[in-house]
């Protein structure tokens, strides 16, 4: 089921005394969510992408714009007539209920000619549990279950329904690092399997990045940049998406462009030839970095930390904006226990913004 | 080394235990055990502390007592009565103060009332809405006689009228203090989970049977452990009703005919008494014990 937002755009009461003006929790969002992808919204705390989520599941009504499931405009629909599964922060499994009447619990609901028979209930909670495997599980309560495990009966039980869409609110927040990893293997598993178009709301960038077919990046409200994830990384639109995404972090500067040459402090660091004369943010991916022995970009060493997979180089330079400058390295590459390390820049890895709406400046190449 | 200090903290434990263990010792153990003791002495006379003898024949007599089955009969129709009343009221309440907003806070205050109210203060007022004087037949029988009824006289006249006052009585003075803790339960119950309920479709009705009313499930409980206690102590509240003499208006409790026998008019039988007083600790052990097992299988977490 594809999902189109329009202009969705959500504005809360301000409850601040002083100042009365609405908060815009979301502003204005337009996206078409093709059939059977797997969509991060992504930002910092705050962002919105949780009241979107809130948005597309109908627990909160927009203020303005539409929601379309398919051809259906379920904008003024109730929750439980859109055909949603969610899956909370934190799991809000019925402390009470046995695992098994926990996803048995969706169906019991069905009245009508959509209530199905005591065995057609058992089969399909069955079913839901065989695809988060967690059919040894049916008889225990929810207390009784590791986070991962509870996280997978509230899929379950999100999926026992046949959703048109499944939504996920922080899905991965509440476990273990080495759980996480497991986990998202597991939703992005679970969601290939059913094929069903998924929603999921993370703070955690490398976890947008690693799963999902397309990331949406949310800075206050506004929507900063929709794509593939490699393509968002490689191809940020302003210096916030560039910040956002990536560990580490991305290395911001100080830079000036004079003459078709980027200028970090006194050293011309790159031939940008199409950029007019100004000052600009460089930032640099921390792969970015080449040592050389004569690159034109000198930085003060202050150490050096061995990942064995590769060699991180921590620096600093005057017109660095971050508190050092940090530099991926293959192992096949010796940095010289100087205190100066010298590097040269790949062109793709290096990104302009402009100053004042830390816009991104394009330049070719070579 | 160890154990030295272990020893040490258990002499300290100890120190720190008695001052509550000297007052409950003298003030409930003792007493518990002399009363249990009495109870088996016939005829014992507190003044010069002599006795005939030693044997059943106190509980004999308080059973075979029309007065002491009376009070039983009272006492049992009250709790059955006005606990399981009191706690469904109470819940309705609580669950409708809990889903309006605006003039939420008044309300509970309202509510909470009778609580802080006096309780010979409050049998003055049923006195007045239901006593049946030379000049006014009481506000209730106004308003029978309003829609076409005749006049009944709640305080002196038939046993099902006094009964009746007694519960609406107690189920009103007992009420606030169970909206209390059930307003607190209803709004300790975590809002996400109705949200998945929601999510699912969930109808009100649903939704309060399956996930309300299991989550404060500890708390209707305790309610109505307090609730059986409380009532099978009942005897202040008769009182302020129906006066002193409650054997003649067949209102006595329990409590009511223990005192009887020690201080009443026909009193000066602190044997009778005894045994009064254990039937009813057995009475009530009983009762809890079978609502604790009850409970450990009902109630979930």
């Amino acid at each position: 089921m594809e999902v189109i937002l329009q202009n969705l755009t959500k504005k809360f009461p301000g409850r601040d005394r002083k100042r009365r003006e609405d908060v815009i929790a979301v502003n204005d969002f337009t996206f078409e969510i093709p059939d059977g992808e797997l969509i991060g919204l992504l930002g910092p705390s705050g962002c919105g992408k949780s009241t979107t989520l809130n948005l597309i599941s109908g627990l909160i009504k927009p203020t303005s714009g539409r929601i379309f499931f398919g051809e259906d405009d379920v904008t003024d629909l109730p929750p439980e007539n859109r055909g949603i599964g969610l899956v909370f922060q934190n799991y809000a499994l019925y402390p009470h209920l046995t695992v098994r009447q926990n996803i048995l619990f969706p169906l019991e609901n069905l009245k009508g000619k959509d209530r199905l028979t005591k065995s057609q209930m058992e089969e399909r909670a069955l079913q839901a549990a065989g695809l988060v495997q967690i059919e040894e599980l049916m008889e225990r309560k929810p207390k009784e279950l590791s986070g991962g495990q509870q996280q997978r009966v509230a899929i379950a039980r999100a999926l026992v329904k046949r959703p048109r869409v499944l939504l996920l609110d922080e899905p991965l927040s509440n476990l273990d690092a080495r759980l996480r990893l497991q986990t998202r293997e597991e939703i992005r598993r679970i969601q290939k399997e059913t094929g069903i178009t998924t929603i999921f709301v993370t703070h955690d960038q490398e976890e947008a990045m690693s799963i999902s077919d397309r990331i949406v990046v949310m800075r206050d409200g506004v929507v900063q940049q929709i794509g593939k994830p490699q393509e968002v990384y490689d191809n940020p639109v302003n210096l916030f998406v560039a910040k956002f995404l990536g560990t580490p972090p991305i290395n911001v500067f100080d830079g000036r462009v004079r003459g078709g040459k980027l200028y970090i402090g006194e050293e011309a660091v790159l031939d940008v030839a199409d950029v007019p004369d100004q000052s600009v943010y460089a930032a640099v991916r921390p792969e970015g970095f080449l040592p050389a022995g004569d690159g034109p970009l000198s930085c003060a060493l202050t150490g050096v930390e061995v990942m064995g997979r590769d060699i991180s180089v921590v620096s600093k330079n005057k017109a660095s904006l971050n508190p050092a400058v940090r530099a991926i390295i293959g192992t096949e590459n010796r940095v010289d226990r100087g205190a100066i390390v010298r590097f040269a820049l790949k062109p793709g890895k290096v990104f302009l913004f402009r100053t004042d709406s830390e816009q991104r400046i394009p330049f070719e190449v070579k | 080394m160890i154990r030295k200090k272990f020893r040490d903290n258990g002499l300290k434990a100890w120190l720190y235990l008695l001052p509550a263990i000297l007052f409950l010792g003298v003030f409930m153990v003792y007493p518990l055990i002399d009363v249990f003791i009495y109870s088996f002495e016939e005829g014992y006379n507190s003044a010069s502390q002599t006795y005939f003898g030693v044997g059943l024949y106190n509980y004999s007599y308080v059973l075979h007592d029309s007065y002491f089955l009376q009070a039983v009969k009272n006492t049992f129709l009250l709790v059955i009565i006005t606990v399981p009343l009191s706690t469904g009221i109470a819940l309705l309440i609580s669950v409708g103060l809990s889903s309006i907003k605006p003039l939420r806070n008044l309300f509970q205050t309202i509510y909470f009332l009778p609580y802080v109210t006096n309780t010979l203060a409050v049998g003055l007022v049923f006195m007045i809405l239901f006593k049946k004087t030379a000049y006014s037949d009481g506000l209730v029988n106004l308003l029978i006689n309003w829609f076409g009824g005749g006049s009944v006289d709640f305080i002196d006249g038939p046993y099902w009228a006094k009964m009746f006052v007694l519960c609406f009585y107690t189920v009103w003075v007992v009420m606030p203090f169970k909206i209390l803790i059930l307003t607190s339960a209803l709004s300790s119950v975590d809002p996400v989970y109705y949200n998945a309920a929601r999510v699912d479709g969930t109808s009100g009705f649903r939704m309060f049977r399956k996930i309300t009313l299991p989550m404060i499930s500890p708390m209707i409980f305790y309610l109505v452990i307090t609730g059986f206690i409380g009532a099978f102590k009942a005897y202040s509240d008769v009182v302020a009703l129906f006066g002193t003499n409650l054997n003649a208006a067949e209102m006595n409790t329990i409590v009511g005919y223990v005192y009887d026998m020690l201080y009443g008019d026909s009193g000066g039988y602190p044997s009778y008494a005894s045994a009064a007083a254990i039937l009813l600790f057995a009475i009530v052990l009983t009762i809890t014990c079978s609502n604790l097992l009850i409970s450990s299988k009902k109630i979930h977490y």
